[in-house]
């Protein structure tokens, strides 16, 4: 592809500019892919280098390390109370305790589980004295999975610790050689309200998100890897076990037992992508209109209208919401006054076509969708600068070519990251669609796949289906899950790095 | 030469008449759109006729029987464990998210970047796969079913920590000159929060008390999955759901749920709107920071 100097695309007519532009977004998607991999790629670099050094360390500061040091690497906190940071060295000592009382205690059996997931099933066993058989409970999966991942977890976070040890053992070794002063428990922690108050803040914050976040997400991308269902839960019925790709094999191919997975996904995949690109839009551009509408010189009543629409932002969604999928099924509201008026004799089944179905729920979020776009889109344009208005007005220009000169950069420009976060937003939208239709009307030929899988039926509701439903398939729900991440990882990456205005957050400081 | 001017004036009043009036009658078209859902919700919670679902709006009797109804379910126990829920939500999740957001805004460590962008990469994963294992842990503790309120709360206002973005954006806003001024005259970290920018953060911390206390009510898939519908321990999005989702002609709550609907719609609303203005800063200043 050609590129232009400024100067010599400033001379293009308006198409070829249009045209222009077009090209060179194409042109550039291979390279925002490539640079997503190579950003990946540099990512690993970067953490072998960050190990490499910090082992180099470990054995250096071993090397030149005195005997307190060197005991420090067996007895944590040891070179720490030695030299007088006696509150430092406990909380190490400590620390170091509890890990190993729990390792031997129960960490240890979790870790030796975890390559098998459990050995022994549920079983009978012969009581002699009843003459009976009765049923034995063995090993639990679930639970050697959720522990074990646990134990890993803290394994970590022992070794960041240790880590933690050695490096305080090097600090207080030159502070030592320097004859400077090391610093005593109360000035740590006075420190944590000062200094270091950002550890103070963090601390219960962060444990709950490691603890009911990412825990859970570890645990739930494991699952992809067995073949944890309904059938297998670990317990009571079988033990479930680890079973390599599968999972993801069964997704990705075009025949398991009769079923097409990789049809069944490709086709929600794609309706969720326009759905999600449908509802995005016509939400974004809807309510740029509609605040301009309210906006607009010489139009009375401005917080009326706004207080109107923002009725279905202070309304619980699934009040509205039901109540809307049951005004437009055969004997509700809409049918009712088509038919009273004569507009139609027989009622429209709204939810019971997919096309139709489709339309309603992308006209219904919108809807749902304006009031939102309409506040944020109120609060930017009031920062447009009045005096452009005024000055292009002098000039001659209409309402249109203002419109579509000043205002719509301006707000593209603006809300560029947010449009990203709400089309990923959508593509995750389960509210609207599961109150609205509950994934209906149900599509036949792909129902064969696990969840019975419907029309409207986004990724994250089929995933929904899947978990909740009769048969419930979680190891499929968590590589629906993973793909999930992927795709919206992938456009999020991608769409970042063609956006304009990539934000420079100390800007506004 | 004056009259053509005052001519093109009037034209250009006219249009603008013209314009002005096309814009009041869309305007009214979208609010009669707007309020028709919620005007019908409530006229149809008065109808006494029959309890199932009809094709019009006007009640043939008018009454309160539904609302003497519901008070003989289970509704209102399941409208003071959500009250419960969403206040203690409210008070902690506030805390939490202030502490997260003022330290992305305020400090500088060195983790910093690779935390947000690591919470960023995590809020990808889509949060229902956690629930699986959320129901299975809050099981072994026995906070499901009956007593699935302490679990609802434990969940929610762990993970609330990644919402930090909004009242990150307004710490954002605030100088930095005020912290150091107070630093320069011998204040802690500690009291620079508590002493200088609390008192100036007003507005976020209503928003953030709002978005906390509004969000239980709406939540009908976590806290469906948790009470496993077992009447004592259901909140309200979940209660009323069941009631619409099992309502057939021979067993029909279909004027319940209008009733319920409204008795839960109007306080929230209200104090949504009374609060309105603090959620419109939050919502804008949001999307403008990204």
């Amino acid at each position: 592809m050609k590129r232009y100097s400024d100067l010599e695309f400033l001379r293009l007519s308006k198409g070829q500019k249009f045209l222009y532009k077009l090209i060179a977004f194409f042109a550039s998607i291979p390279r925002a892919v490539a640079n997503f991999f190579i950003g990946i790629g540099r990512f690993f670099k970067k953490l072998g280098v960050g190990i490499a050094t910090e082992l180099a360390d470990v054995v250096s500061t071993f090397a030149k390390g005195d005997w307190k040091t060197k005991l420090s690497y067996v007895v944590m906190g040891f070179g720490s109370i030695a030299r007088g940071q006696v509150l430092r060295g406990l909380l190490f000592l400590i620390f170091e305790l509890v890990f190993i009382f729990y390792m031997v205690t129960s960490g240890g059996y979790w870790m030796s589980m975890l390559p098998s997931l459990g050995k022994i099933g549920p079983h009978e066993e012969y009581n002699a004295i009843l003459d009976t058989h009765y049923p034995v409970y063995g090993d639990n999966s679930f639970k050697i999975l959720l522990y074990g991942v646990l134990t890993i977890f803290f394994i970590i976070a022992f070794i960041y610790t240790w880590r933690l040890n050695v490096k305080q053992n090097k600090i207080a070794q030159e502070y030592e050689k320097a004859g400077r002063k090391l610093k005593s428990g109360a000035d740590d922690l006075r420190s944590l309200v000062d200094e270091q108050f950002y550890k103070t803040l963090l601390a219960l914050p962060l444990l709950g998100i490691v603890i009911f976040t990412v825990m859970p997400i570890v645990f739930m991308i494991l699952v992809a890897f067995t073949n944890y269902d309904g059938a297998h839960n670990g317990y009571s019925n079988q033990l479930f076990t680890w079973v390599g790709l599968e999972n993801f094999r069964t997704m990705f191919s075009w025949d398991v037992g009769g079923v097409n997975y990789s049809a069944t996904f490709g086709e929600v995949l794609t309706w969720t992508l326009i759905w999600a690109f449908f509802a995005t839009f016509t939400n974004y551009f809807l309510g740029i209109f509609v605040a301009m509408m309210i906006n607009k010189k010489g139009i009375k009543l401005k917080k009326m209208w706004r207080t109107i629409l923002i009725l279905t932002i202070a309304i619980p969604q699934f009040i509205s919401l039901l109540y809307v999928s049951r005004m437009f099924s055969i004997n509700g509201l809409v049918n009712g006054a088509l038919q009273a008026l004569h507009i139609t004799s027989t009622p429209i089944d709204f939810w019971g076509t997919p096309k139709l179905a489709r339309i309603m729920v992308i006209v219904i979020n919108i809807w749902i969708g304006i009031p939102y776009l309409m506040l944020i889109a109120t609060g930017i344009l009031m920062n447009i600068p009045a005096d452009l208005y005024e000055s292009t007005r002098i000039d001659g220009a209409n309402a249109w070519q203002q419109f579509s000169k000043i205002t719509l950069p301006y707000m593209l420009f603006i809300t560029g990251p947010y449009l990203l976060t709400s089309f990923t937003g959508n593509m995750n939208n389960f509210n609207v669609i599961y109150l609205l239709t509950g994934g209906k009307p149900t599509n036949i030929a792909a129902s064969g796949a696990a969840g019975s899988v419907g029309y409207t039926d986004l990724l994250i509701t089929w995933l929904f289906k899947i978990t909740t439903g009769s048969d419930t398939k979680y190891y499929l729900a968590s590589v629906v899950g993973i793909m999930v991440f992927v795709v919206v990882s992938v456009i999020t990456l991608i769409v970042y790095g063609l956006l304009p205005s990539v934000k420079n957050e100390e800007d506004f400081q | 030469m004056n009259e053509t001017i005052e001519k093109r004036h009037m034209g250009l009043r006219a249009s603008r008449a013209l314009s002005n009036t096309i814009i009041y009658i869309l305007l009214i078209i979208m609010s009669v759109i707007w309020l028709i859902p919620f005007v019908c919700i409530v006229l149809q919670s008065f109808r006494c006729e029959s309890t199932w679902q009809v094709g019009y709006v006007i009640p043939q009797q008018w009454g309160f029987d539904n609302y003497v109804r519901l008070w003989q379910t289970n509704f209102p126990r399941w409208y003071l464990n959500t009250f419960i829920i969403a206040l203690v939500v409210a008070a902690l999740q506030t805390i939490i998210v202030l502490c997260m957001s003022y330290t992305l805004s305020r400090f500088r460590f060195r983790a910093r970047a690779g935390l947000m962008r690591f919470m960023l990469i995590l809020g990808m994963f889509p949060g229902m796969l956690a629930m699986i294992i959320l129901y299975r842990v809050l099981d072994d503790l026995g906070l499901t079913g009956n007593n699935s309120l302490p679990g609802l709360i434990l969940v929610y206002v762990a993970s609330s920590g990644m919402g930090y973005y909004v009242s990150k954006g307004f710490f954002d806003t605030i100088s930095k000159s005020l912290d150091e001024a107070a630093r320069i005259d011998g204040a802690t970290r500690a009291q620079v929060l508590t002493k200088i920018i609390l008192p100036l953060s007003k507005p976020i911390v209503i928003y953030t008390i709002l978005t906390g206390f509004m969000g239980p009510w709406g939540d009908f898939v976590f806290a469906r999955y948790v009470s496993q519908l077992k009447p004592l321990g259901m909140n309200v999005a979940v209660g009323l759901q069941s009631w619409l989702a099992t309502d057939t002609m021979t067993f029909n709550n279909y004027t319940l749920f209008c009733a319920g609907g409204v008795v839960v719609a109007l306080p929230v609303a209200l104090l949504f709107m009374f609060l309105q203005k603090y959620y419109v800063e939050g919502v804008t200043g949001g999307a403008v920071k990204g």
